[in-house]
């Protein structure tokens, strides 16, 4: 640590080559935080750990929907707490282009999901009204609705009474703290029971159930449990956690992970070959330097650390810098956009990913240059030979 | 100061030239460059100029590995860039490529998609004696009338479930999509439990080889051959509709594709519908409804490219600025010498950017070339509006390459510039005097 001084005043001998590095290695952070947060919000799809719920949809596929029958039936299975189910509507408000995720949920299904803060008072009025419906915070802010406003939703698969027209009369606003989890916050609720009665298509038939496994008890033994009450029938079901759920349905979209991991093997790549060189150079100038230093008794291994501390003290600086832009720029791009976007924040994880890499980076770069300044002849080196 | 206010002029200029570049069409490009080399060949100065940068070239190889620092770095940003449009360009081609101006297909009012749209059987009927509809040979009205359902396969590449559209068609089906043609075995017989699979999803998931059993909706169907049509079809398993129907409990169609009649064949069928109060139902051309459906995630991936890109590109300046500076600084007693023996400013200036130029182009074509090597027509597959999966190809198209290498020289020209103008202004006697 004594030799902290030492060490940045060789880092800044020459101004522009480290200010032109350090701005290269703030860029490659920068991107690797925005895009590992994607990946990260992307694939964990809202899993939160300790709630240990699991999904139990139609095996054949996921528009076939399930008899209202199977909810005693899974409710008797021991091992499970508390289960409820829902079914997709798929309301259109206004314009195809306002898209969200609007479902009705039958009783209890607030019960299964504690993250979302609904007030109590709010609660009790959306129960006692047959066509309430309750909406994420963001969701709210986005379309300017308070609570009392009705919201018309065009149907797009379920008609009522020969018409595409439902509306609903908004009663709760719930909000998510979770900031990884903000995007569910985009998302409208109202009563199953209204859409079985309301709806001309389908009767007691549900999309998915959600189910609460009690503690101690393995969810992959509920599960088999739960599948084996349709085995062999025309609705099979396929239960599974809801992590395993989220990443099977992201991944359809696309494999977001290996995308960001091709994406930033070019970026490192380049990096790597743009500070070793920075390095290469800044060692090569200041052979005679260091050879002074050796003359006045730094041993060999000083040498060494030194031009290692400081290539890796130039990446983590860089690195540092641009994670932290990346992890102010993402809420203020959410902001900005009044809920269009939803970009989570830089994580924990990522910034764990993002230092172990620094590192390396740092280490590996500054290697063979330290080697150089290591092995360094001192009557040569100070001869210019 | 005054240095201050050059240097913000020059910044601005080379803004406003940044943005002239992006927008110039491929033969005014042409133009230009032709003009730099008559300038070079033609006058004195650019003559000099070709000199001068013949010198900082020759030096070149001394320099290889700080110079491989731009070639490295712009073959990254112009990789990224070409893959990641590609990959909108192919999704786009493939559902463009769908469905045509001279057929239509009629979906329940307000329904985006088929998953959503319900069309009874007493409908079909009374669609089919709709104006505008094209009759065959045998005075029958050609349409099909389909249903088309989920269903869950196993993908290859690594084992998870993926949806996958399982059409059933009518007998009309192949005659209203002529690009489609089977590949290998036969069609399927009406009313047998037998179906027939794109290219694309025999490529992408488990089980689907000609001969080979299938468990679907609990009963087992045999595939009896494959088609291939270069579309969005090609991500689909085609049966029987009047099999697939019951198969699955299902007593409605969803769509109706009918082929249309004439240049104004559509039109009469809009508005025999619309005077139809028995049906209420959309009618657009199948091209038109399936361009709809590539419309979001293209725009989607090419702001992300874009974004990608830019940020990308920015290092890269860093790193070119880098090196350049490097580069002036090593060769300063070099290029204090040429200015002394006679060289301007302008020669100097143009020596510099033309070597950061070539040293761009060059990254900027292994860039393209690996991405359009690695990329064309590699397949891959997303979740389409039907909730199911669309297999589409990368597509690398010239265009795109051509828009990479625009990239790659625009990186070189804000890289190249300033340490152009630094070796410019070197004083000469000082540099002349230093070491």
């Amino acid at each position: 640590m004594k030799y902290l001084h030492l060490i940045w005043a060789a880092l800044f001998r020459s101004k522009t080559r480290t200010f032109l590095t350090l701005l290269s290695v703030v860029t490659a952070f920068l991107l690797f935080g925005m895009l590992d947060s994607v990946r990260v919000a992307f694939n964990s799809g809202g899993s939160v750990t300790g709630a240990n719920r699991l999904v139990v949809a139609s095996r054949l596929s996921i528009t076939q929907m399930l008899p209202y029958s199977l909810d005693t039936q899974i409710k008797a299975i021991p091992g499970v707490q508390k289960s409820a189910y829902a079914a997709w509507f798929g309301g259109i408000y206004q314009d195809p282009k306002n898209f969200f995720a609007n479902f009705s949920v039958g009783p209890g299904y607030l019960d299964l999901y504690p993250e979302f803060k609904l007030p109590a008072a709010q609660r009790k009025a959306w129960e006692s009204n047959r066509t309430g419906a309750i909406v994420g915070e963001s969701l709210a802010k986005r379309h300017g609705w308070k609570i009392g406003d009705t919201i018309p939703l065009q149907a797009t698969i379920f008609p009522t009474q020969g018409s595409n027209n439902w509306s609903f009369r908004l009663d709760g606003i719930f909000r998510i703290d979770d900031e990884k989890m903000k995007a569910q916050e985009n998302v409208l609720f109202f009563h199953w029971k209204y859409f079985d009665e309301a709806n001309d298509y389908v009767k007691g038939r549900v999309g998915w159930y959600i189910v609460k496994v009690a503690d101690g008890a393995g969810s992959d033994g509920v599960a088999k449990a739960i599948d084996s009450l349709s085995a062999n029938s025309d609705h099979e079901t396929k239960a599974q956690t809801e992590a395993a759920f989220n990443q099977a349905f992201a991944k359809q979209f696309a494999d977001i992970g290996l995308i960001v991991t091709g994406i930033m093997g070019a970026v490192f790549f380049t990096l790597l070959l743009l500070t070793g060189n920075t390095m290469a150079q800044a060692v090569r100038e200041r052979i005679p330097e260091l050879a002074v230093l050796k003359t006045i008794g730094f041993s060999n291994r000083s040498v060494l650390w030194l031009v290692l501390s400081e290539s890796v003290l130039l990446v983590v600086l860089g690195g540092v810098i641009g994670m932290a832009i990346a992890s102010l720029l993402m809420p203020g791009v959410s902001k900005a956009s009044g809920g269009m976007i939803q970009l989570p924040t830089v994580l924990g994880q990522t910034w764990a990913v993002g230092l172990a890499l620094m590192l390396a980076i740092g280490v590996i770069v500054g290697l063979l240059p330290a080697l150089r300044g290591m092995r360094l002849n001192i009557v040569d080196a100070l001869a210019g030979r | 100061m005054k240095k201050f206010m050059i240097n913000l002029g020059i910044a601005l200029l080379l803004i406003l030239g940044l943005v002239a570049w992006a927008m110039l069409p491929w033969y005014l490009v042409l133009v230009v460059v032709a003009l730099f080399v008559l300038w070079l060949l033609l006058t004195r100065s650019g003559r000099l100029a070709w000199e001068a940068a013949k010198i900082g070239l020759a030096s070149l190889p001394q320099r290889w590995g700080a110079s491989s620092v731009i070639v490295v770095g712009i073959a990254g940003v112009v990789g990224v860039l070409v893959a990641m449009l590609a990959m909108g360009e192919g999704f786009k081609a493939t559902l463009n490529q769908t469905g045509s101006d001279s057929s239509a297909i009629i979906l329940r009012a307000g329904s985006q998609a088929e998953t959503n749209s319900v069309i009874t059987r007493d409908q079909v009927p009374l669609i089919s004696s709709l104006a505008g509809i094209a009759r065959g040979a045998d005075g029958q009205p050609v349409i099909s009338p389909e249903l088309s359902q989920v269903v869950n396969l196993v993908s290859k590449a690594d084992g998870t479930d993926a949806n996958v559209q399982f059409r059933g068609v009518g007998p009309m089906a192949w005659t209203l999509r002529p690009k489609l043609k089977i590949v290998e075995g036969r069609k399927f017989n009406p009313g047998m439990r037998e179906l027939v699979v794109g290219r694309g999803a025999q490529k992408q998931f488990v089980g689907l080889e000609v001969g080979k059993q299938l468990k679907l909706a609990n009963q087992m169907w045999t595939v009896v051959g494959a088609f291939s049509s270069g579309d969005s079809h090609d991500s689909e398993l085609w049966a029987d509709v009047d099999v697939l129907g019951p198969a699955y409990q299902r007593q409605a169609f969803q769509s109706v594709t009918v082929k249309l009649d004439g240049k104004d064949g559509f039109n009469r069928l809009k508005a025999a519908l619309a005077g139809d109060p028995r049906l209420k139902l959309d009618v657009q051309t199948t091209h038109d409804y399936y361009a709809k459906q590539s419309e979001g995630l293209t725009k989607l991936i090419n702001i992300l490219g874009k974004v990608i890109g830019t940020i990308m590109a920015i290092g890269a300046v860093f790193g070119a600025l880098n090196t350049m500076f490097a580069a002036v600084a090593g060769r300063a007693r070099e290029i204090a010498t040429m200015r002394a023996i006679g060289f301007r400013g302008v020669p100097v200036v143009v020596a510099v950017m033309l070597e950061t130029m070539l040293l761009a182009l060059l990254g900027g074509l292994i860039g393209a070339g690996l991405a359009w090597l690695v990329f064309n027509g590699y397949s891959v597959s997303t979740l389409g509006q039907n909730f199911s999966q669309v297999v589409f190809q990368f597509k690398v198209s010239p265009e795109l390459l051509w828009n990479g290498l625009k990239w790659a020289l625009g990186i070189g020209l804000v890289g190249g510039l300033f340490p152009a103008l630094r070796a410019a202004r070197l004083p000469v006697t000082e540099a002349l005097r230093a070491a």
